[in-house]
């Protein structure tokens, strides 16, 4: 049990605009002293807002902040011990770099000596000796980073927030700030909490990581805990590469996903809805025979270290990693070891499925041309008179590089023994009375699970096609 | 065979063409006669007489003073004006710049004529105020060009700027003074040098108020209209010196400024 102090506790944080739209919803959090914590999410998930919030530049329309035990929530920023690294630097441009960094010290009635003496040693913790009287906008993009860190930290604040301070560098300008941020959270010992969208970033630096999506936090722990027990399919996709798989237990220690059955460690109840990951670099590619499914090589890319193998199994998709090549068009089996399968309690049973997009740009599932738009779906998104797809900025998007996913609830669905007039075709292989209706497994012919709820009893083994409105479909696009 | 070559600097010609004509030939028949007498002979008579005339010289002193206050009364309308139209988050706030900038659509003329009738009405004669009314109808003249540069610099200023101040331990106030303010000092400096040097010279409005006042720009014209070209020369060249040394010293303090950019 760690024994340090919280420094700073969030109680169910709400913020709402004015506009109803909710940016972080019943947020709670413990940051203990000395802690390095990273917020990561994909933008727009409200890592930005909530950090805002510890700053004092936003209030929280719910709930409350402490810091020390001491509520802060409405306090002003410039009454509280914290100060902020800002994304794009805000220095000062009518200041030269020593007026930069002393400006909260002078805020603070110090004597010149001793102001002096404090911006000199700031700028050595940065490595910026002897440029006091540099403009800004001399500078390069990191140093006037490195600036904006001394700013921050010579006013020894009990927190330092950092709003994804190295966005704007270059790779390797970034790589070397992480660890020079990291070496520097050692050497001042204060607790820094950090914003970004780059995972490796998350990984890399922090003592904890809070991954966090619209507005909620989906997952709290080390570094290790986030990438190797992710908790739902969210986190497990947003960390690291992932095979993501919609299951059923089949038994006891046993799942079956990707059109086959694999034993894993995980003791879910039978008949449970699971999602299973699979990291690629524990997807193990075999003889046809020796495989628990079997698939087709369609893609090799050598990646440096390892290469990046895509089999595709039925409709399903598996993407190893491999110190071996293979060649495309090779029919191979895929092994996974039952410890390196996570399986997760599928939260909701919403349906989730690939739509295919054409090549003239429509969306297709199961060889049937769905009535929704691409544009409708990426927002701000046009099709020209080439029957090329633009962005909001006219950018040409490439139907390769997005995946659109569908999703419907069960209820949404239904089965029909007109087979052919569903727009995908299966068998009931499972069902589950649930109070007041039944919750069905269909496995379609395209080797997916869906999962249907009705009030009327259906067989075991029954065909039905499955008719699904699409008006109740939701769909996003991942790039 | 040789290559027709079209070069870049062809294209200056018709520039440098009407440069010479419309700018340098004038500024040298305007230094000729501010040097000559009326026989054509050198002379500095003009410039002794200019600083020897307690009248010119008043007038010098007394047009430095309207412009003087004429910009200081814009600044102070302006600025708070700009800035509450450039902070505000109302949805309405392009109406409301408009509102600002209609006015200088409508004919000159018109606008003073109606100030006048409306001066009348409230002071009686005219010419009891006349330093009052000058000041008065030049700053309603030019008000908008000095709301227009303060409000695109303050509308222009990152928010992250005022967000790192109050991070960093400065209050409301505070923010302002050490950072929205200087930060404003370009769009501060252009729209002083819109509203000073027009007011130096600008005539019209006092004429169209009525009254006996003389400013340096009424000055020159009733020298002309006397036919002493080579006094009002003088007088020009004079002005158009320290409108010089003028825009040099803002030049030089915007330089300093290089952040933030003007409109107009």
């Amino acid at each position: 049990m760690d024994k340090r102090t919280n420094i700073i506790e969030l109680k169910h944080i709400t913020k709402t605009y004015e506009d109803g739209f909710s940016a972080v919803t019943d947020f709670n959090l413990e940051v203990k002293q000395g802690e390095f914590i990273t917020f990561l999410g994909p933008s727009g998930c409200g890592k930005t807002t909530t950090l805002r919030m510890i700053a004092g530049f936003d209030i929280p329309t719910e709930g409350e902040i402490l810091l020390n035990g001491e509520p802060i929530t409405s306090l002003p920023p410039n009454k509280r011990p914290i100060n902020t690294v800002f994304q794009r630097y805000a220095l000062f441009p009518h200041m030269n770099i020593f007026d930069n960094i002393a400006f909260g010290l002078k805020q603070r009635k110090m004597p010149k000596r001793l102001i002096e003496k404090k911006v000199k040693k700031a700028l050595e913790l940065v490595d910026l000796e002897g440029f006091e009287n540099r403009k800004t906008d001399t500078l390069s993009g990191g140093q006037q980073q490195r600036v904006a860190i001394a700013r921050a930290v010579v006013n020894e604040p009990q927190i330092l927030l950092l709003d994804e301070p190295l966005g704007a560098l270059d790779l390797k300008m970034r790589k070397e700030m992480q660890l020079e941020l990291k070496e520097m959270h050692r050497e001042l010992g204060i607790t820094f909490i950090y914003v970004t969208h780059d995972q490796e970033e998350a990984l890399t630096m922090s003592d904890k990581i809070v991954v966090m999506s619209e507005g909620k936090m989906q997952q709290i722990g080390t570094p290790e805990d986030i990438y190797n027990e992710p908790i739902n399919a969210f986190v497990a996709d947003f960390i690291g590469d992932s095979n993501i798989f919609n299951g059923i237990m089949t038994g006891k220690l046993k799942a079956r996903f990707c059109g086959g059955e694999f034993v894993c460690v995980d003791d879910v109840e039978e008949g449970t809805h699971i999602t299973a990951v699979v990291r690629p670099e524990d997807v193990l590619l075999t003889s046809p025979d020796r495989g628990i499914i079997r698939g087709i090589v369609t893609s090799v890319i050598f990646k440096g270290m390892h290469y990046e193998i895509i089999v595709e199994s039925g409709k399903n998709e598996i993407v190893a990693q491999s110190v071996n090549s293979a060649s495309v068009g090779e029919r191979v089996g895929v092994v996974v070891e039952p410890d390196n399968i996570h399986i997760m309690i599928a939260e909701d049973h919403t349906n989730i499925f690939k739509a295919e997009i054409n090549k003239n740009y429509e969306l297709e599932y199961n060889g049937r041309i769905l009535n929704a738009r691409i544009t409708d779906i990426i927002k701000g998104s046009r099709m020209d008179e080439d029957g090329t797809l633009l962005d909001v900025n006219g950018l040409e998007i490439d139907r390769q590089k997005i995946r659109v996913m569908a999703s419907i609830q069960p209820q949404d669905i239904r089965m029909t023994d007109e087979i052919e007039e569903g727009l995908v075709q299966g068998y009931i292989s499972n069902l589950i009375y649930k109070g007041d209706h039944y919750s069905y497994v269909i496995h379609t012919d395209l080797e997916q699970d869906f999962v249907v709820d009705d009030e009327y009893l259906w067989n075991m083994e029954d065909q039905v096609g499955l008719l699904m409105p699409e008006e109740k479909m939701n769909f996003t696009v991942k790039r | 065979m040789k290559k027709m070559k079209f070069s870049r600097k062809i294209l200056g010609i018709p520039y440098a063409a009407f440069l010479l004509l419309f700018v340098a030939a004038p500024l040298f028949v305007l230094i000729y006669y501010a040097f000559t007498n009326g026989q054509g002979q050198f002379t500095t008579a003009n410039l002794t007489g200019f600083f020897s005339d307690p009248n010119t010289l008043g007038t010098l002193l007394y047009s430095f003073g309207i412009a003087v206050v004429t910009t200081g009364v814009c600044l102070l309308l302006a600025y708070p004006t700009a800035y509450i139209l450039a902070t505000s988050r109302l949805k309405a706030k392009s109406v409301l710049v408009m509102l600002f900038i209609i006015p200088m659509w409508i004919n000159f003329s018109l606008r003073i004529t109606a100030l006048k009738e409306i001066l009348t009405w409230l002071e009686g004669n005219l010419a009891y105020h006349p330093f009052l009314n000058t000041v008065i109808g030049m700053s309603y003249d030019f008000l908008p060009f000095m709301i227009l540069p303060i409000y695109t610099t303050i509308s222009r200023l990152d928010g992250a700027l005022l967000e790192a101040a109050r991070d960093l331990g400065a209050d409301e106030a505070q923010a302002f003074l050490k950072v929205t303010l200087p930060l404003s000092l370009p769009g501060i400096i252009s729209g002083v040098s819109m509203v000073f040097l027009p007011a130096m010279t600008n005539y019209v409005v006092l004429d169209m108020l009525y009254n006996s006042t003389y400013i340096m720009g009424s000055l020159i014209g009733s020298y002309f209209a006397a036919y002493n070209w080579h006094g009002g020369s003088m007088i020009a060249l004079i002005l158009l010196a320290i409108i010089c040394l003028f825009t040099l010293f803002t030049s030089g303090m915007e330089e300093e400024n290089t952040r933030g950019g003007t409109l107009l």
